[in-house]
C-alpha cells in the first residue's frame, strides 16, 4: 500500500507541476525579458542533461566514443536514428574487443 | 490542432522515444528487482510519464521515508515548472485546456517543440510525446516482465542512446543563436559544478538558472 500511495502521490503532483504554467499564469502574457528566459530553457536543459547523464559516474571512454560518433554523423546530416544506431554499434564493438 | 505540426512531432518523437524505451527497460527491470511487481511500474509509467521522478521515487523509497522519497521525486520534476511557464505563452484555449496540453511535457518534446521565433508549438509537442509515451510504457512492461540484466544492456552499448540523442538535439538548439550557445555552455558548467556536491537530478535543476541570462537585453534592443 505504501508503494501504491507513494506512486499515486507523485503522479498527481507531477500532473500539477506540468500544469503549473497555465494554472498560475493563466492567460496573462509574460514580459519580453521572461520570454527570452523561457526561450533559453531548452538549450540549457539539454546541456544539463548531457552533463548529468555522463558526469554522474566515472567517465566511460567506450560510451563517449559512441556518443561522439553519433554527434559527428549528425553534423554530417546523417538522420538522427541512423546516427545514434551507429554510435551504439561503435560502443558495442569497442566493448566486444 | 495543426495536423502537419502534430505529424512532424510524431516523426521527431520516434528517436527520443526509442531512447526512452531503453531507459524504461531499466526502470521496469529495477522495479521488478525491488518487488514492485508488473502492474505498479506499468501504471506508474502510464500515468506519471516522468522518468526522472519515477526513478527517484523508486531509489529514494528503498533508503528512506515515503515523505522524503515523494519530496525528492517532486523536486526533481520542478524543471517542468519552468517548462510549463515557458510553454504557457504559446498555448491556446482556456486554463483547463492549457493545463491538459501541458501534460504532454517531456524533455525531448519540449525541445523539438521549440520554434525559431523563441515560442513553442503545442501540436508538435503533443505529437512528439505520443511515440515517447508508447515506448515508455511498453518499455516498462517489457523490462518488468523480462528483467534484462544491466550488464547485457551495457555490452550492447545501449547506454549511448540517451546522451547521443540529447547531444544531437543540443547541436540543433545552440545553432539558433550565440546566446543559446552561451546559455548552454553556462548550463553545462553549472551542472558539472553541482555534480560535485549533489545528485544528477538536483544538478540538472540547478543548471536551469543559466537561462536567466535571457533577462539581459539583446543587442538590437540595447543599441
Amino acid at each position: 500500500m505504501r508503494l501504491w500511495l507513494s506512486a499515486l502521490t507523485v503522479t498527481v503532483l507531477s500532473w500539477l507541476t506540468k500544469a503549473s504554467g497555465p494554472l498560475i499564469i493563466g492567460e496573462r502574457k509574460l514580459p519580453p525579458a521572461a520570454v527570452r528566459v523561457t526561450a533559453l530553457t531548452a538549450p540549457v536543459l539539454l546541456a544539463g542533461l548531457i552533463v548529468t547523464e555522463l558526469g554522474g559516474k566515472a567517465i566511460d571512454w567506450t560510451q563517449l566514443a559512441g556518443i561522439g560518433t553519433a554527434g559527428v554523423l549528425a553534423l554530417a546530416k546523417v538522420p538522427m536514428l541512423a546516427a545514434v544506431a551507429a554510435g551504439i554499434v561503435v560502443t558495442a564493438l569497442i566493448r566486444l574487443g | 490542432m495543426r495536423r502537419e505540426a502534430f505529424v512532424d512531432g510524431v516523426r521527431l518523437g520516434i528517436g527520443p522515444g526509442s531512447a526512452a524505451f531503453v531507459l524504461a527497460l531499466s526502470f521496469g527491470a529495477e522495479a521488478q528487482a525491488r518487488d514492485w511487481g508488473v502492474a505498479l511500474p506499468v501504471l506508474f509509467s502510464m500515468f506519471a510519464f516522468s522518468g526522472s521522478a519515477q526513478f527517484t521515487l523508486m531509489t529514494a523509497l528503498a533508503g528512506g521515508s515515503a515523505l522524503a522519497a515523494i519530496t525528492s521525486a517532486v523536486l526533481i520534476n520542478s524543471r517542468y515548472l519552468m517548462m510549463s511557464v515557458a510553454l504557457n505563452n504559446s498555448l491556446r484555449g482556456g486554463r483547463l485546456s492549457r493545463a491538459l496540453q501541458t501534460q504532454a511535457l517531456a524533455d525531448a518534446s519540449f525541445v523539438v517543440a521549440h520554434r525559431n521565433d523563441g515560442g513553442y508549438d503545442a501540436a508538435r509537442l503533443i505529437g512528439a510525446s505520443v511515440p515517447q509515451w508508447i515506448f515508455w510504457v511498453s518499455g516498462t512492461a517489457v523490462g518488468a516482465l523480462t528483467s534484462p540484466s544491466p550488464s547485457l544492456m551495457h555490452d550492447l552499448g545501449l547506454d549511448v542512446v540517451f546522451p547521443a540523442f540529447f547531444l544531437i538535439l543540443a547541436v540543433d538548439e545552440v545553432r539558433r543563436s550565440a546566446r543559446a550557445f552561451v546559455a548552454a555552455l553556462l548550463g553545462a558548467t553549472v551542472a558539472g559544478a553541482l555534480l560535485l556536491v549533489t545528485t544528477p537530478g538536483y544538478a540538472l535543476l540547478g543548471a536551469t538558472v543559466a537561462a536567466l541570462i535571457g533577462v539581459l537585453p539583446e543587442k538590437e534592443e540595447s543599441a
